[in-house]
């Protein structure tokens, strides 16, 4: 059994600080490791791949809101539990929606999104080898 | 009074535009050689009267004059006078006065070089003055920069301290030159569709070469201000306020190679045309995203609905008109060159396929959740892990295919012997990829194809200049350039593959090891700043016993804006970062600490800059040559007329 070192953390100066709205970027809160490397190395990964909610375009991993204070905290303990990353992302976003995952998953309201580039690629792959095919039937 | 003098001075440069807009226009005809001598003059007294506004404006900042609502809102009397200076543009209203000047900067500019012969110049102008005279309407109905407060208040709000930076002082003005310096490239292209002039490619060349320098410098600045000033080592986010400005980077890229082929050999006129109307376009867009608070960032300053409102049909206006006359006036340039399917031509339109592609992979992954929001109510996030699923693959694709361009031939090319004098970067290409798999761990297959790419970029950009041994210094700017882009492509894959990090608590005296890097902190004192007041912690570089240098990371709190901040420390090899952060306070002088260690980080910005150096070697030539050829756009229309 791998024991979690939660290095106890005080949220308690963020709020006796009553001037400090909300949290910035660039300010560091929680800190919690794993002693294991590996368990280590697979929170940080899945940290990195959530979304930190309150925040604007931050991961879980950067921010230092409470939120994702809490979220560290949730999915930390559910490694040392033993689940899997699917089914700790599966419960968050059964929790919080698929708006926390930084990858949006694929389903039919995300096709466009994944094929968009790809197809734009297509076409203008497309238009360009008929203009090339074109331009060569002049030459000649 | 000064607050009124702004508005008189924006007042009469509305006036002015709107002349420049009539007579410009109007001089398009050729025998109005009357107006065309008013849009000129129109276009030096407009850029007068917007320098008279700004300088207004940022003179109301420096005094501290609070009686001006938006210096009460954004400045303090305690703010270093840079940042009182910065002020001007770290808000809604006096950062839109800047893309005011900016424009009115691009007008004058048009107006006194007079390329591509007067009829041209004078239509440019014409449109120039269109988008001028509806920004300022814009200003002055919903973002005036110049209204009063009475009482005026005996102390002002203060800035976001974030945005109290050197960084961000130079980056949106830098930024601004880009986003609008493609105003020019759409102006010049929406004024050849009315004259009919062929040379316009090459007259609105410097035009975008300085839009293009500007914007990669901009975007640069802007990554390098998020890496020391975020505090967690990253640079690039995805986030769409840096998509925003990317869009206009990458559609200007395309153009830039697209222009050279209508210029040089008359290919892809039209396609031109619309990239040049794309470009602004993008630049339109992304200051809609950004200012109407559509996306809420940093960087949204204010969120009215009245502005976004007034701003989105300003921009409906610009695009759908510009693609009108596009669509009425695009058939009739037809000319269709005739090329080898081998030939530098059809390296370029590659080059834009692929440009294209990745813009509208970062297009949509920005808009995509908005418009999905706004139908389905389903909130999706498009972050990092997208686009190195979409963006990567496409413009890994691109980066193989850049060597050959430079080297084929116009109209007909050799394939056979650009292989043969490529091949040795293939050598330097196998080299690195060798290298990064046999000395570097964690192997991997992302920084291994990097370098591999790196060094055929670079191996192809050295063969490049090597052949061109003796022709002019412009000659080399695209080798530069490319080989720009692998430096920045090695920091990005140096500083993503091996980063280390630590994230801990450390008590006075601890010492601490990450990467090759030893550590010992040595607590926190208290200081006071202008208008903040930090704790600095002193952390000393060790090597072996000595001290080899002390990196003093602070977290600030600055009273007037009730917001603390974390400035970072970064001690720097020029090919290795170490970056410290410091968190908050633990009690008995323990400190939280985050510890990055970026491997050839430095790279990614060092990148940019050679960029942007071989689009200056380019204008550089562009301008000299222009003195030595007083008619240069003639061969370009005589081909044209054929």
């Amino acid at each position: 059994m791998k024991t979690v070192i939660a290095l106890v953390l005080m949220l308690v100066p963020a709020l006796a600080m009553p001037t400090v709205a909300r949290a910035q970027p660039g300010t560091i809160s929680a800190i919690e490791t794993f002693s294991d490397p590996a368990m280590e190395a697979r929170a940080r990964n899945l940290q990195r791949q959530l979304r930190c909610l309150v925040c604007q375009g931050e991961s879980i991993d950067e921010s230092n809101s409470p939120f994702a204070a809490d979220v560290r905290h949730l999915l930390r303990q559910q490694i040392a539990q033993g689940r899997s990353d699917r089914q700790i992302q599966d419960f968050l976003v059964a929790r919080y929606g698929d708006f926390i995952l930084m990858k949006p998953p694929v389903q039919p309201n995300t096709w466009l999104l994944w094929l968009a580039p790809f197809l734009a690629l297509g076409a203008a792959g497309l238009v360009a080898w008929t203009v090339v095919k074109k331009a060569a039937a002049q030459e000649t | 009074m000064i607050g009124e003098l702004g508005q008189l001075a924006l007042c009469f440069a509305l006036a002015l535009s709107l002349v420049m807009a009539v007579s410009g226009l109007m001089g398009a005809r050729a025998p109005a050689a009357a107006a065309r001598r008013t849009a000129n003059s129109a276009a030096l007294g407009f850029l007068v009267f917007v320098v008279l506004a700004f300088g207004v404006l940022t003179y109301a900042f420096v005094i501290s004059d609070f009686s001006v609502a938006l210096v009460a809102n954004h400045s303090h009397t305690l703010k270093p006078l840079v940042y009182k200076i910065s002020g001007v543009w770290g808000n809604h209203e006096g950062s839109m006065l800047l893309w005011i000047l900016v424009l009115a900067l691009y007008a004058g500019l048009v107006a006194v070089l007079q390329r591509g012969g007067e009829r041209l110049t004078s239509a440019a102008l014409g449109v120039q003055g269109l988008l001028a005279a509806a920004f300022i309407l814009f200003i002055l109905f919903t973002s005036n920069p110049f209204l009063r407060l009475d009482p005026a208040p005996f102390e002002g709000a203060g800035l976001m301290p974030l945005l109290q930076d050197p960084g961000l002082a130079m980056h949106p003005p830098m930024l601004y030159a880009g986003y609008v310096g493609l105003s020019a490239a759409f102006s010049y292209a929406a004024a050849a569709m009315m004259v009919g002039e062929e040379g316009w490619a090459r007259a609105a060349r410097p035009f975008m070469l300085i839009a293009w320098i500007a914007l990669t410098c901009g975007i640069a600045l802007g990554s390098w201000w998020a890496y020391y000033e975020l505090g967690w080592g990253g640079f690039w986010g995805w986030d769409p306020v840096e998509n925003a400005s990317l869009m206009p980077w990458l559609i200007a890229t395309a153009l830039l190679h697209s222009a050279l082929a209508t210029e040089k050999s008359g290919a892809f006129r039209t396609w031109t045309l619309l990239l040049a109307i794309a470009g602004f376009s993008m630049s339109l867009i992304g200051t809609f995203l950004v200012r109407s608070g559509v996306i809420t960032s940093v960087h949204a300053f204010a969120s009215d609905p009245t502005r976004g409102f007034f701003m989105m049909i300003l921009i409906a206006l610009a695009i759908v008109g510009a693609l009108g006359l596009f669509a009425w006036r695009a058939p009739t340039l037809q000319g269709g060159a005739a090329f080898s399917s081998v030939s530098r031509e059809t390296t370029l339109l590659l080059n834009n396929v692929f440009l294209v592609a990745v813009c509208a992979c970062v297009f949509v992954g920005t808009l995509y959740p908005l418009v999905l929001d706004a139908i389905s109510g389903t909130k999706i996030s498009v972050g990092p892990p997208y686009y190195a699923l979409t963006f990567a693959p496409i413009f890994f694709v691109l980066l193989l295919l850049v060597p050959f361009g430079p080297q084929l031939g116009w109209k007909r090319g050799d394939l056979k012997a650009v292989w043969r004098t490529l091949y040795p970067a293939l050598g330097l290409a196998a080299v690195a990829a060798i290298t990064v798999l046999a000395i570097v761990s964690p192997r991997g297959l992302g920084a291994t194809g990097a370098f591999a790419v790196a060094g055929w970029l670079i191996g192809a950009s050295v063969i490049d200049i090597r052949k061109r041994k003796g022709a002019r210094a412009s000659a080399f700017a695209a080798a530069l350039a490319h080989a720009g882009l692998a430096i920045t492509l090695m920091g990005v894959a140096g500083a993503t593959a091996w980063r280390s990090e630590a994230l801990t608590v450390v008590a006075p005296g601890q010492k601490l090891t990450v990467g090759p890097y030893t550590l010992r902190f040595d607590g926190v004192t208290r200081e006071k700043g202008p208008n903040y007041l930090a704790d600095r912690a002193h952390i000393a570089l060790m090597d072996g016993d000595k001290v080899r240098a002390t990196l003093l990371p602070e977290h600030r709190f600055y009273p007037a804006e009730g917001q603390d901040m974390s400035d970072t420390a970064i001690h720097t090899t020029g090919l290795r970062d170490l970056y410290l952060a410091l968190g908050d306070d633990r009690g008995g002088g323990r400190f939280a600490l985050r510890v990055y260690v970026s491997p050839l980080a430095p790279l990614i910005w060092l990148g940019g800059l050679v960029m942007a150096l071989g689009g200056m070697l380019s204008l550089w030539g562009r301008l000299r040559a222009r003195e030595g050829a007083p008619q240069p756009a003639a061969p370009a229309m005589a081909q044209a007329a054929e």
